[in-house]
């Protein structure tokens, strides 16, 4: 117990220190471009610990549970030796982390509602509802398939770089493509698959199975699942909006 | 501070948790049919990560957001625009947006470096690597790149250029910088595109792009309002190529300082 206290003592002293830009900002701005003073102090300063403590907790979880168990599971699928079991685990952690993430329930619920508003699609809660629902469909297959090519990849040892310059190259096609009203949705919902609990268990796959296998380096092949994961929902995206039109 | 918001955000967090736990627990029981060494450890581990993440959930719900939120609205207000701007005329001048531009950067810079999910992959890298890639390096070219990146999205939504643009001119920059940066870097580069915008960053720049895009005039937060997040996407990649080319050139050019040392030695 004495080692987990210091341990949480030492991090803690870490939050603290990346979590004080942000208090610094807002109590610039506030106080002095808006000049205004800060709306309940108590309240806020309590948030800010429990901000910190939950911060500092958060990274010795991941040392002690995600990380391991990340690398645990990459090793042992090695081991094993089926990369088709391996390839249905990308697939099912990509999909299954995806598919509830709150961020994107958000993402897509506000996307149907400026779709219905730019008579896109029909502004009824049936087709709204739809809509979301296959933006939020095709966002989770395109992350599964993502994580599965990027295991692939690190198995096979191929370059990343080209792989995803020939994404971007695929997306700057669509785009020219695509219907107007989904370009914008598309290319942020690049940014909000991933959440801060399937990042880092999928880094530690990549890192831990790159690991595993001859001839990889973790560093060069072991990163770049997210890179995967963040670039094919946009592609996919359009591509619903493309069926869509 | 409300005990049941805890608790709801708790509650919000496992049912998070459950796929995850789900898909882990199915190949660990069905296929790999092994032993996890020291599983009590591990799940600790997952309590407090799923502990420590309600918390700081319910911290910036319950601190950060509300203000940050009204923030956003109160500096993309007409009444402040007007206030500091030069002249009164009716078209929208990109100048009179200067606070914003500031707010962008500074708020994008400041939430990345807090971003949970960054943490993660950057103690990864300095671990794996073995130091060669440092973490806070890394961590702060990425929050300099989401810092540019929002500041010239905020600009993009205020002046009303098309996105697509801007981020093919991006991806453009990026497959350069590929070309020449070190083999080492780019797919945690590339990765650090994906893993920037997540829970702390994403409220508070959603809120500030649907504040600009429903004040400026002309701009409808419809179809103005998105594309942040992708401004906050491309640029760190670029920071991060950056950063990794600025440390390759400076320790080559004093390598061959070194060198000339020795020559002249």
């Amino acid at each position: 117990m004495g080692r987990q206290l210091r341990m949480f003592l030492v991090t803690m002293r870490g939050s603290a220190r990346d979590l004080s830009p942000i208090f610094l900002v807002v109590a610039f701005f506030q106080l002095i471009v808006l000049g205004q003073p800060i709306p309940d102090f108590g309240n806020l300063l309590v948030g800010a610990l429990l901000v910190m403590v939950g911060l500092t907790l958060f990274v010795m979880g991941l040392e002690l549970g995600l990380f391991p168990i990340g690398e645990t599971m990459a090793h042992d699928f090695a081991q094993k030796g089926s990369v088709f079991w391996l390839l249905v685990f990308g697939f099912a952690l990509g999909f299954g982390t995806t598919v509830a993430e709150p961020a994107l329930i958000a993402v897509a619920d506000e996307a149907s509602r400026v779709a219905a508003a730019s008579e896109f699609i029909a502004a009824d809660a049936d087709s709204m509802a739809s809509y979301a629902n296959g933006l939020r469909l095709s966002v989770a297959l395109s992350v599964g398939l993502a994580i599965m090519v990027g295991v692939l990849r690190i198995i096979k040892g191929w370059p990343l770089h080209w792989l995803i310059i020939s994404g971007y190259l695929a997306v700057v096609i669509m785009t020219s493509f695509a219907p107007k009203e989904i370009i914008g949705i598309a290319y942020d919902s690049g940014g909000v698959t991933t959440s801060t609990i399937t990042v880092p268990l999928v880094a530690a796959l990549g890192v831990g199975l790159a690991a595993s296998i001859k001839g990889r380096n973790p560093v060069v092949d072991g990163f770049g699942l997210i890179a995967f994961a963040s670039l094919t929902p946009m592609f996919f995206v359009m591509a619903y909006g493309i069926a869509l039109s | 501070m409300s005990i049941q918001a805890l608790l709801a955000m708790l509650g919000q967090t496992l049912i998070d948790v459950v796929p995850i736990a789900a898909v882990l627990i199915g190949f660990q029981v069905l296929i790999l049919r092994r032993r996890i060494p020291d599983l009590g450890r591990v799940l600790l581990g997952f309590v407090y990560v799923i502990v420590g993440l309600s918390l700081f959930l319910q911290g910036l719900e319950q601190a950060l957001f509300p203000l940050g939120k009204l923030m956003a609205a109160q500096l993309t207000d007409p009444a402040f625009i007007a206030s500091s701007a030069s002249n009164l005329i009716n078209s929208v001048r990109w100048q009179d947006y200067l606070w914003v531009y500031v707010f962008a950067f500074m708020i994008g810079f400041a939430t990345t470096i807090a971003e949970p999910s960054l943490i993660a992959v950057s103690m990864k890298a300095e671990d794996v690597s073995g130091g060669a890639i440092n973490s806070t390096g890394l961590r702060l070219s990425v929050a300099l790149g989401v810092a540019v990146g929002i500041a010239l999205g905020t600009w993009r939504i205020v002046i009303g250029a098309p996105l697509q643009n801007f981020i093919i001119a991006g991806y453009v920059v990026v497959i350069i910088q590929t070309i020449f940066a070190p083999r080492i870097i780019i797919a945690l580069a590339y990765d650090s595109g994906g893993v920037t915008t997540s829970t702390v960053t994403v409220p508070l720049v959603a809120a500030l792009g649907l504040g600009l895009a429903s004040n400026v005039p002309g701009r409808s937060p419809m179809l103005d309002g998105f594309g942040l997040i992708a401004f906050a996407s491309v640029f760190p990649i670029i920071a991060v190529l950056a950063y990794a080319q600025i440390i390759d050139w400076w320790s080559r050019r004093a390598r061959r300082f070194n060198t000339a040392l020795d020559d002249t030695a």
